[in-house]
């Protein structure tokens, strides 16, 4: 592992291992109304991300808010095949528990360090969620190397 | 998880295939959630079943439609399993589909009847058929401290604040498997010390009319986020109306699933009792500044002043919500350039129409419609492009999901735009 890798521990959601490039939001997001579950495309208005998609990211975000479809919306975008790759949350909820398992993904929560503080849009972030531990390799270093 | 004996049993599938997926949807909501045990609930919200073109589509697995969407959907199950009757008190929140004006609302044939098939079906497995977002209005009214499952959020933050019942936020796939075991994860809002205030809310000018509550409301989930706000200072005693508007946009600009009114809600007396042994993680002001910000950002997607479409009754409206806007209404006619919709549930329709409140509304151009709304149905009149709007929730979520302008402003503003065709409404 070189040094230009971090590594977070947390708590599985949801088990599995995965890896892809994160997409980092320092805002919640709603589901239903909030997301276009057939794209991934986040569309609330005056959001950081919006016309954005997590479709096969690693989507890193503080939390769920918003409607009580927010499991159905995930759901949904898994069946239309634009899901997240995988999910690391600081805010446990019901909203996004449930999401999380619905979806199938591996997903991790509680962790050692803020992960929004140490992990940028573009990072390339291994998850292995029944070990709770995530790998983060930053996009400067890729870069370089 | 710990489970107790019946609940093992279910989940080693001794009552039947589809309690245990039931059971081990649970199971696995549970452990992601970090919960210990379940409570027992008698009491779900949910939209069990409810199938839509697109899901009769993708699953083409062999069966009852019933069946299938819901094994597969509602319990995330990879094998369709036969479902049996609801062993709990149910009921089905709102669908996407008014029966009788799905053609006012443009929906295909096909939408149409997905949609009443899967409310027989629902229907035949003891779900009660009340499609609405506002089952308090619609005759299930939980009692101080049961525990629920309910979903739709603006419903539940009425439920655990105004009422003093206990529910999370539930989704689909939890309500779904509550229906069949009784059961949901304890955490949350199910536990005291959960319920307790995080944060307090100074509230320093009057807060009147719907709308002034619906921007309070707006304000504060865009402050606390998925916290617990306590709320003080000049407060009146609000009524049904303005609970239904104040939580309903608390819960859509944040998450807000439970609120204390000082003085006034169950479960805060006083300051003290809101908060209990904690201390407010942050004090907020809600003055005139605050409010004209939340005005302000209320608005944002407003520009044009010819107004097409006014969309009253999110959440679904209350008979008084009808009376008042059929007051506005009587001997009127809207301009021929805007649509007037209003949205209630069915319960609170047959009261109207025997009231005489729908022909009012008919009788002005109007028209009264159940069951859903513009931004669950995704249906507008065709052609529109300026929506005027008297709730919160409604102008965070349909502007953003239809690509249209839309305004914010009093009920009267409103109605006022469908009879002129203009927006005039102004600041408080």
């Amino acid at each position: 592992m070189s040094s230009d890798t971090v590594v977070l521990r947390g708590r599985k959601v949801v088990g599995g291992c995965t890896e892809g490039e994160a997409l980092v939001t320092h805002q919640t997001i709603s589901g239903w109304g909030g997301v276009d579950p057939m794209t991934g495309t986040v569309v609330e208005t005056r959001h950081e991300l919006r016309g954005v998609s997590f479709k096969d990211k690693v989507l890193v975000f503080p939390g769920a808010k918003g409607s009580s479809g927010w499991s159905a919306v995930f759901h949904f975008a898994r069946l239309a095949g634009a899901a997240p790759k995988a999910m690391l949350f600081n805010e446990m909820t019901t909203k996004v528990a449930l999401g999380a398992v619905v979806m199938r993904v591996p997903s991790v929560t509680d962790f050692d360090r803020d992960p929004l503080t140490v992990i940028e849009t573009g990072d390339w972030v291994k998850v292995d969620a029944d070990k709770g531990v995530v790998e983060v390799r930053k996009a400067a270093a890729r870069k370089d190397s | 998880m710990k489970l107790t004996d019946s609940e093992q049993a279910m989940l080693d599938g001794r009552q039947g295939k589809a309690r245990q997926k039931a059971m081990e949807l649970l199971v696995r909501y549970g452990e992601a959630l970090g919960a210990e045990r379940f409570v027992d609930t008698d009491n779900v919200a949910g939209v069990p079943g409810s199938s839509t073109p697109y899901l009769e589509n993708y699953y083409q697995d062999a069966g009852a439609r019933y069946d299938v969407i819901f094994s597969r959907f509602d319990l995330d199950s990879d094998e369709v399993v036969e479902v049996p009757r609801a062993v709990v008190h149910t009921c089905h929140l709102q669908g996407g589909v008014d029966p009788d004006n799905w053609q006012v609302l443009g929906a295909k044939p096909e939408a149409a009847r997905v949609s009443r098939e899967s409310e027989v079906a629902a229907a035949a497995h003891d779900v009660r058929i009340l499609k609405t977002c506002t089952p308090y209005l619609a005759g299930n009214v939980p009692a101080f401290g049961e525990h629920c499952a309910w979903m739709e959020s603006s419903a539940v933050v009425y439920c655990n604040s105004v009422l003093g019942a206990r529910t999370n936020t539930e989704g689909r796939e939890s309500t779904s498997a509550a229906m069949l075991t009784g059961k949901i994860p304890d955490f949350g809002l199910h536990r005291d010390e959960s319920r307790l205030g995080t944060h307090r809310i100074d509230v320093e000018i009057e807060v009147e009319s719907i709308m002034d509550w619906g921007m309070l409301g707006y304000f504060v989930g865009e402050v606390v986020g998925e916290r617990i706000p306590v709320l003080t200072g000049r407060l009146s005693v609000p009524e049904i109306v303005r609970y239904k508007h104040f939580g309903a946009a608390a819960a859509s600009s944040g998450g807000v699933e439970m609120y204390h009114l000082v003085g006034v809600t169950p479960e805060a007396s006083t300051l003290a009792q809101a908060f209990g042994p904690k201390h407010p993680l942050e004090t907020l002001r809600y003055g005139k500044a605050e409010q004209r910000r939340t005005y302000e950002t209320l608005n944002l997607n407003g520009r044009d002043t010819d107004v097409d479409y006014v969309m009253l009754g999110c959440p679904h409206a209350a008979l008084e919500q009808l009376r008042e806007v059929c007051t506005l209404l009587e001997g009127k006619r809207i301009s021929s350039k805007a649509n007037l919709w209003i949205f209630t549930s069915r319960a609170v329709k047959q009261v109207a129409d025997r009231d005489g409140l729908t022909k009012v509304i008919r009788d002005a151009g109007g028209v009264l419609l159940t069951d859903t709304c513009s931004a669950i149905g995704q249906a507008l009149p065709p052609g529109t492009k300026v929506a005027a709007l008297d709730s919160a929730k409604q102008v965070h979520y349909l502007p953003a999901m239809m690509g249209i302008q839309a305004w914010f402003g009093t009920t009267r503003d409103c109605i006022k735009a469908a009879l002129t065709g203009r927006w005039e409404g102004e600041a408080p």
